[in-house]
């Protein structure tokens, strides 16, 4: 099922906690909303849902206006970041739930609920848990028990809130992989909240990347690591480096030196030159280039963190090393980013 | 169905350091004084009702329980807390749902509102309904001419207990629902299941042990409740008497054992309470909402 946002805004007791948001889902993808606290994702994941109602704009389920079905009419599967699994009921009756609520002859006989509800614990790998209670599991099992619950009423649309966040770092990884097996397996439109952009990148096909109530960027992995398209995913996905440049006749120039790059479309005057740490070219001399004296060097994990003061002005910006490059004992480090963009001062 | 074994919740213990203990001889002065006050004014009341109940043997006293006016005063509670209970507990419910589970205008007023007869006087509130139904009162002449009896009769009496009895169910169910949240019930809607359907399947089961907890002491105060109620009844013997009532004027009568006979039923009724309300309490803490005010 493909679902379309089409110039959404939510506003909370007049407070806008969503600006026309546009954003088109294909069937069977997978899609992460990344974002920080107060972002909008998960308002925009619960409009989805129907849990909310938009202020204006509207929202498609194919090429169904859905904006004011109810969210049982709209059928999706929620799952909830605290797991919301009702806990005077077992788990086997848990995933039943969806079915049991049904009317007339859509609801299929008890035997049959059964059935479904252990198909579905063998699908999420829980086989021969059905009767104990959520308070006897753990936390990655209830959340897979959430899961199975909500595909249990074929939802046109799996929406997932966090899904993995109430859970510690091993098993995220873990149910992480599950996850991505079972979309793969299954094939559902899938939609989840994160904050964690690890999560988001590794697991969805594409990330839809948001701030403060708007989208910033929409693209796969790649895209939006390579080529983020403003500051904000810049600084938020990633590490970032900055520096305040000037734009003299297409070359940039850090204060009274050119560095080397060429920016010929770029409009003249000041501008913010941004770069990954690690996509860095190292220089011995420096005829145009970027160079700094080593304020401070740590060693992160594969690679050393070498902290550089530029300039007069002090400027402090990051790069990544090989561990054993010579360049990190020396005092003066030159360098040119590989990989760059500029954005219009701030 | 079976219910759930989910795992007990103990209550936490925690051993105190030395530094904050106190020595052997002041805590021995300050047990004593507890048990001796307990003793005098809980448990020798206690002991005096069933001992002056049975003061002429154990016939004397099924025969004072047996009189006319006894058997009426008590049909008379067990109706107006047949009544007042269920009433209750839709009440408390529906504000509780209302105040836990929705955003609205004069809520913190409502809140405030609930606990009115907690802090008003029983009597006061008595007095209310004499005003509003009395034959000076408000509604007294339209009654009248109705030829509805509010005052001095069964409805006044109920209503009487509704109100005073309000508070127990709501508050119990407002911290509980207000902790549980919107999740469950988001959750049961987003899987096809209506309004009904999610209270009945998903937020009544979460709340069962508290609301529990609020129909017992609500009911211990309906069948309890003396001062609202004596306002209103008129004391008609036979008729509006209540068993607190019907107490009251036996006593008053030098009847002592025929008062202390209906005192030691009240009283069984306090003590069965106080023991399902301890076994809900142990059995249910974690689950019971954190107010214990009552």
């Amino acid at each position: 099922m493909e679902v379309r946002v089409a110039n959404v805004r939510k506003e909370f007791e007049r407070f806008p906690a969503l600006h026309d948001v546009s954003l088109d889902i294909k069937s069977g993808e997978l899609i992460a909303l990344l974002g920080p606290s107060g972002s909008g994702k998960t308002t925009l994941l619960r409009l989805i849902a129907g849990l909310e109602r938009p202020t204006r704009g509207k929202i498609f389920f194919g090429d169904e206006d859905a904006s004011q079905k109810s969210i049982q009419e709209r059928n999706v599967g929620f799952v909830f970041q605290h797991y919301a699994l009702f806990r005077h009921m077992t788990v086997a009756d848990n995933i039943g739930f969806g079915l049991k609520v049904r009317h007339g002859p859509t609801r299929p006989p008890a035997a049959e609920i059964r059935r479904r509800a252990s198909e579905l614990l063998d699908l999420v790998q829980l086989s021969g848990l059905e009767k104990r209670y959520p308070a006897q599991l753990s936390g990655g099992q209830r959340q897979r028990v959430a899961l199975a619950r909500a595909m249990a009423i074929e939802p046109k649309v799996l929406l997932l809130d966090e899904p993995f966040g109430a859970l510690d770092a091993q098993v995220r990884r873990e149910l992480r992989r599950w996850l991505r097996e079972i979309h793969d397996a299954t094939g559902h439109t899938t939609v989840f909240v994160t904050h964690d952009q690890e999560e988001a990148l590794e697991l969805a096909d594409r990330v839809v990347v948001m701030s403060q109530g708007r989208v910033e960027q929409v693209g796969t992995a790649d895209d939006i690591y390579d080529t983020p398209n403003s500051p904000f995913v810049y600084g938020f996905i990633g590490e970032s480096s900055s520096l305040p440049v000037k734009i003299e006749n297409g070359e940039i120039w850090l204060a009274d030196r050119p560095i080397g790059l060429s920016a010929p479309h770029a409009p003249q005057g000041d501008a913010m030159l941004y770069f990954r740490p690690h996509d860095v070219e190292l220089l011995d001399g420096c005829s145009g280039c970027i160079a700094g004296t080593v304020a401070a060097s740590r060693r992160v994990a594969g690679t050393r963190r070498v902290e550089l003061e530029i300039g007069g002005e002090r400027q402090r910006v990051e790069i990544e090393l090989p561990v054993d490059h010579p360049a990190a004992q020396k005092s003066r480090v030159a360098f040119r980013p590989g990989r760059w963009k500029l954005f219009p001062a701030a | 169905m079976a219910e759930p074994e989910i795992k007990s919740y103990e209550p936490f213990h925690e051993s105190r350091s030395a530094a904050v203990t106190e020595s052997r001889p002041a805590r021995a002065v300050l047990m004593t004084v507890v048990f001796v006050f307990l003793a005098v004014f809980l448990l020798l009341p206690l002991i005096i009702v069933f001992k002056e109940a049975f003061a002429k043997g154990v016939g004397t006293y099924l025969e004072s329980l047996s009189d006319a006016d006894t058997r009426s005063a008590i049909r008379l509670t067990l109706l107006v807390a047949a009544i007042s209970v269920p009433l209750n507990i839709v009440f408390g419910i529906s504000a509780a749902w209302a105040i836990a589970k929705f955003e609205f205008k004069g809520k913190a007023f409502l809140t405030t509102l609930i606990d009115l007869p907690f802090s008003v006087s029983p009597v006061i509130s008595g007095l209310v309904y004499v005003l509003l139904f009395g034959a000076q009162g408000l509604l007294g002449e339209w009654l009248k001419a109705h030829g509805i009896q509010i005052l001095f009769a069964v409805p006044g009496i109920v209503l009487a207990t509704v109100f005073v009895t309000f508070p127990f169910v709501a508050r119990e169910l407002i911290p509980l629902m207000q902790e549980q949240g919107n999740g469950d019930e988001e959750a049961a809607l987003s899987l096809g299941a209506n309004g009904w359907q999610t209270f009945w399947y998903v937020t009544l089961p979460n709340v069962k042990w508290g609301l529990l907890y609020g129909v017992l002491l609500c009911n211990a105060r309906a069948m309890g409740e003396f001062g609202a109620v004596s306002v209103v009844s008129g004391h008609i013997r036979g008729l509006t008497n209540t068993m607190p009532l019907h107490v009251e004027i036996l006593y008053n009568e030098y009847n002592a054992v025929g008062a202390f006979a209906v005192a030691s039923l009240l009283a069984g009724l306090a003590l069965v309470t106080l023991v399902l309300k301890t076994l809900l309490e142990m059995r249910y803490g974690a689950e019971l909402a954190a107010t214990r005010g009552h």
